[in-house]
């Protein structure tokens, strides 16, 4: 196995309940020769046992099997009061909050009703980013996505791409959101104070402010991000500049379910604002859960274009970079 | 900066969006990008080869995982073909893992080719020595509150 493989914690193997599968066996002992890594799949003895059939269970970061954190028929308690801690994933399945075609309401495919209002500006800075997805998507080594060298993604793209297991962390003054892509985290102040008059300098995650409307919806508002140096406001290359400002929503609709509703207003690039988001539906897991470990690797990022990406691509990334 | 409406949404659009969003929930909910960390422009979309080939090596890397093995041509000589999985984290999801293969494992892939005709691309199924079947799908799927 080469040396970059993902260092983490993927001691994630496949635990093979029932074992008298081939496949289990086989995972099963691989596992067992990790060794420090926990790996559940992998208890002594558990090859010799007989079962009719095989079925593949979902191991979390610990190498735990997933549990769900409703049973089946339970119903969700009522919303806590102004609480949105717990890990959160996206409801409809993993594949929900990857959004790679864009924000999951305005997807960049060519229909003029999912163009956001661009600025004579924002068209032009759109055409100058060459985007691995959307309407315009080029070859895997054409690209310019400043992500594509591992760079952060920045927010809001944070929650406009790659938006998996979330994190919510929170005490009387402070939100911390922790995304699983990347392993980045942002925080929300929620002891009264205001965004900042003059933004002491652009950062990634910008500054965020958050207020409680009522018992269980959050509105956190964010300025003071990177500009288009930077940072692409989506997976799609569509621009977002220092002006910006983000309006996220999160309604806490049951103690189990969370809407997530982002707003984008950047006079800059869009001539009004957009709702890029709308009510985006996450599930509460279960509170031991462990997020797995993802990030991006330099090391690992050269790797794929060396050995798959240039050949897929026909082109050599280093001479077209 | 401006004011966003208190439903967080310009409320010119807001209809428009409400509509929109239902309309999408069924086309897309299930119909999530199978490869979304790299592009798709590269592929012959829909175009599927299966081939039997011998693993020369698993890697279980980012951004994507990628899988290498030898496949004999016409006169027996080994063709190196390489085809890419998604990110680890995701093929966990789908019930891949860091030990799915090891070098000189004889497997059955099916992949979707690249357009340049290199001996690559996107790997969709991969059946395993023991008959067993590696796929697409997650393991779990989304569940409606």
């Amino acid at each position: 196995m080469h040396k970059g493989h993902m260092a983490s914690a993927f001691a994630i193997v496949l635990l093979a309940l029932l074992a008298s599968s081939p496949v289990a066996r086989t995972q099963g002992a691989q596992a067992g020769q990790s060794g420090s890594k926990q790996a559940s799949g992998a208890k002594p003895g558990a090859k010799d046992q007989q079962a009719p059939e095989t079925e593949r269970v979902l191991l979390d970061g610990w190498g735990r099997p997933v549990k769900d954190a409703l049973k089946p028929g339970e119903q969700p308690l009522p919303a806590p009061r102004h609480d949105i801690s717990g890990t959160w994933e996206p409801a409809r399945g993993p594949g929900d909050g990857i959004q790679a075609n864009g924000p999951r309401d305005m997807p960049y495919d060519g229909k003029p009703e999912h163009d956001p209002p661009y600025t004579p500006l924002g068209l032009q800075t759109l055409k100058s980013h060459k985007a691995l997805f959307g309407y315009a998507a080029v070859l895997e080594s054409l690209s310019n996505d400043p992500r594509n060298k591992c760079d952060p993604l920045g927010f809001p793209r944070a929650d406009f791409y790659q938006l998996r297991h979330t994190q919510i962390m929170q005490d009387d003054r402070k939100i911390a959101i922790l995304y699983e892509f990347e392993k980045r985290w942002r925080v929300i102040w929620i002891d009264g104070r205001e965004l900042p008059k003059d933004v002491p300098e652009p950062r990634y995650y910008g500054y965020s402010v958050g207020k409680w409307v009522d018992d269980d919806t959050l509105v956190v508002d964010t300025i003071g991000t990177e500009g288009d140096e930077k940072v692409w406001l989506d997976e799609t290359g569509r621009p977002m500049s220092e002006d910006m400002h983000v309006q996220e929503r999160f309604h806490r609709v049951n103690k189990n379910l969370l809407e997530l509703t982002v707003t984008v207003d950047d006079p800059k690039m869009y001539t009004k604002p957009w709702v890029a988001m709308n009510k985006f539906p996450m599930r509460l897991q279960s509170p031991d859960f462990d997020v797995v470990e993802m990030m991006c690797i330099p090391s690992e990022e050269e790797q794929y274009y060396k050995e798959y990406g240039d050949q897929a691509s026909g082109v050599d990334s280093k001479q077209s970079k | 900066m401006r004011l966003i409406g208190a439903n967080g949404e310009d409320s010119t659009v807001k209809g428009k969006f409400f509509a929109l969003s239902a309309l999408m929930f069924g086309v897309l909910v299930l119909s999530g990008p199978l490869f979304a960390h790299h592009g798709n422009a590269a592929f012959d979309a829909g175009k599927k080869v299966t081939l039997k080939g011998t693993v020369t090596e698993w890697v279980w890397a980012n951004p994507h995982c990628w899988l290498k093995f030898d496949v004999k041509d016409d006169s027996g000589n080994p063709v190196h073909w390489v085809a890419e999985t998604n990110n680890a984290p995701d093929m966990i999801e789908r019930g891949w893992s860091k030990h799915s293969f090891k070098p000189g494992d004889e497997i059955t892939v099916t992949v979707e080719p690249v357009k340049n005709g290199n001996p690559v691309g996107r790997v969709l199924e991969v059946v395993l020595p023991n008959g067993q079947t590696l796929g697409m799908a997650y393991l779990r799927t989304g569940k409606e509150h």
